[in-house]
């Protein structure tokens, strides 16, 4: 395997060394093998497909299988320090459910979402007048497995409402490498093709960054929430 | 036998009866003790030098410890043949497979046939009641005299897969993983009942004699098969049995009697007969009692997942069949949540298979694969070949 997938990458950077890492929807296990490679994590995936879990055992990785939408409830709280969803909240039933067990669960979650506001969609409905066909959003209305898609904006309400605080986010495409962004400038939401984010619960203290990359997205300034700043630095 | 030269056996298999003297009991979950006790078992393979390739297989009910060498009553088979030998998943060239008979068993290991030192007869009913996890302690006590330290894997399907989650209660520090296939952490209502069914239909039969028919010369072979051809549906799935026979009948035409008439009675019928001459009726009464009384979670104040935070080093692969009605998914994914409660490394599939409880003996090629790749993943961690 040479080229790691944008997203993995950025993930990559994400996740503490040796922390304990769930995959929720990890398909075959490329990214719970690349993080337990190279930071030692102690990865457990969640996986719809049996044949996927097969292939995931089969690289020594412990994986269940289980929707994303119904069985989170098979991991105890705070048995994780990340909670990854990458490209499928869309998918689920119920999302808001999905982000509060996933934040039940992990101490934080890396969930990526494709923007529903980014121009090329937009530009879609308004010339064509049909449903967005994209390079984020491939597959035509009727086959599609996005059910719950949501712009920018509309997820980052959505995570003021459920009280998650926003650690970080990166705009990810398939064209060019992951930028830092703050997902709270309208210009993002035309811009940013999908969207990276690292939540955690503003009812709990910032947890501490990984190490050794502090500057996790570069020098940008990250979107400042109400009450007390997440500290970059952070004394053992 | 040529004296020089590599020869390699293709399958090395041993074994025979470990018996341990009076003075080293089985201690049972009953209070009682058996002594001396008997395990008689079958391996595959050889143990290697640094003792780390033993791989324990548990037999469900009506299972035994000959899991891949022809059967010596029924000549058929091994009833994992398919699974274990050169090549297989479990590979003698590889592994050293051991398979031991479950005490309360009837081919060889001590059980309610054998002689009760104290009146030279068949125990009979004054053999003592038996637990899963009795049976696991004489397992642990072959181990043990077998020289193995840590088993590189327990395996087992049905009830040989509540006695790998015995193991794991009970032996953590002796399992380097777990394979837990088609079972459940305890037995439910229905489990029970349909257990019931075969207790009351043995003891209705008049050769039974209150558990005495083996010095009056006789067997309750009616009961027994009566016994197993109810539990036989419960091991097939509704579709599986509908598939295989349907309506069809064994004649042109209905014997407007209570002969055969339908396939599906015959193939039971066969099933009860040919059944009788391989297992003992007492020996089913106390095992079915051991699965009734299996509950996991009972000595842990309920909660499974205690059961298991000794074995957090243990890497766990639990696997169950969609159509399976006696112990479905659902009992799985209970083992499975306990074990992540528990803080355990766990694997967990549903194989998509409309062949029911007994798809565990037949082909099923994503069972294969997530077997295969979960011991071989297993196999490179403890650094085996």
């Amino acid at each position: 395997m040479t080229a790691i997938r944008e997203d993995f990458a950025e993930i990559l950077k994400l996740v503490r060394p040796k922390a304990r890492v769930l995959d929720v929807g990890c398909g075959e296990g490329e990214l719970l093998e690349l993080l337990t490679r190279e930071k030692q994590v102690d990865g457990q995936g969640l996986e719809l497909s049996p044949e996927n879990v097969a292939a995931c055992v089969t690289r020594g990785l412990s994986v269940v299988q289980g929707d994303g939408d119904r069985d989170l409830d098979h991991f105890p709280t705070r048995a994780f320090d990340y909670a990854i969803l990458s490209k499928t909240l869309q998918q689920m039933r119920e999302p808001r459910h999905v982000l509060n067990e996933l934040l039940r669960i992990a101490e934080q979650a890396v969930v990526s979402v494709p923007n529903f506001g980014h121009w090329k969609v937009r530009w879609a409905l308004l010339s064509g007048g049909r449903m967005p066909e994209t390079g984020a959003l491939p597959e035509p209305w009727w086959s599609t497995p996005n059910i719950h898609l949501c712009t920018l904006r509309d997820f980052v309400d959505l995570c003021d409402q459920l009280e998650l605080r926003i650690d970080a986010c990166a705009a990810l495409s398939d064209s060019g490498p992951a930028r830092p962004i703050d997902p709270r400038v309208p210009l993002e939401n035309w811009r940013a093709e999908t969207a990276l984010f690292l939540l955690s619960r503003k009812s709990e203290p910032a947890a501490p960054r990984a190490l050794p990359q502090q500057n996790l997205f570069g020098e940008v300034d990250l979107p400042k929430p109400e009450g007390p700043a997440p500290k970059r630095r952070r004394k053992a | 036998m040529t004296a020089q030269g590599p020869i390699q056996a293709e399958t090395e298999t041993g074994g025979g009866t470990w018996r341990f003297p009076a003075n080293r009991p089985l201690r049972l979950d009953s209070g009682a003790t058996l002594a001396p006790l008997e395990v008689a078992y079958k391996t595959y393979g050889r143990l290697n030098e640094a003792k780390s390739n033993a791989v324990l297989v548990c037999h469900a009910l009506t299972g035994d410890q000959h899991l891949a060498s022809t059967h010596p009553v029924t000549g058929k088979p091994g009833w994992w043949d398919r699974f274990v030998g050169p090549g297989k998943p479990l590979d003698p060239e590889r592994h050293f497979i051991i398979c031991s008979n479950v005490i309360g068993g009837c081919m060889g290991s001590t059980g309610p046939a054998s002689t009760d030192p104290a009146t030279g007869q068949p125990y009979g009913l004054k053999f003592p009641v038996i637990t899963i996890a009795d049976m696991v302690r004489a397992q642990a006590m072959l181990i043990e005299a077998l020289g193995i330290e840590t088993l590189f894997a327990a395996i087992g399907g049905s009830m040989g897969g509540m006695q790998v989650q015995q193991w794991a209660a009970d032996y953590p520090e002796k399992l380097f993983s777990a394979v837990i296939i088609a079972a459940a952490a305890r037995h439910s209502a229905q489990n029970i009942a349909f257990h019931e069914v075969g207790r009351q239909s043995i003891m209705a039969d008049p050769n039974w004699m209150n558990g005495a028919y083996l010095t009056a010369g006789v067997r309750p072979e009616k009961g027994l098969a009566v016994a197993r051809m109810a539990a036989h549906i419960t091991y097939l799935s509704e579709a599986a049995l509908q598939r295989k026979f349907g309506r069809e009948l064994q004649r042109d035409g209905l014997s407007w009697g209570f002969d055969a008439d339908f396939q599906v009675e015959s193939y039971l019928r066969h099933q009860g007969a040919s059944f009788v001459d391989r297992f003992d009726a007492n020996s089913y009464l106390y095992i079915t009692r051991a699965l009734d009384y299996f509950d996991l979670a009972a000595r842990h104040d309920g909660v499974l997942a205690e059961a298991f935070v000794k074995a957090r080093h243990v890497r766990f692969c639990v696997l169950s069949f969609s159509s399976d009605w006696l112990y479905p998914t659902a009992e799985s994914r209970d083992i499975v949540r306990a074990l992540n409660g528990a803080g355990c490394r766990t694997s967990f599939a549903e194989i998509a298979t409309d062949k029911g409880h007994d798809a565990f003996f037949l082909d099923e090629p994503l069972l294969d694969q997530t077997l295969r790749g979960f011991l071989g993943a297993q196999a490179q961690a403890r650094g085996l070949p």
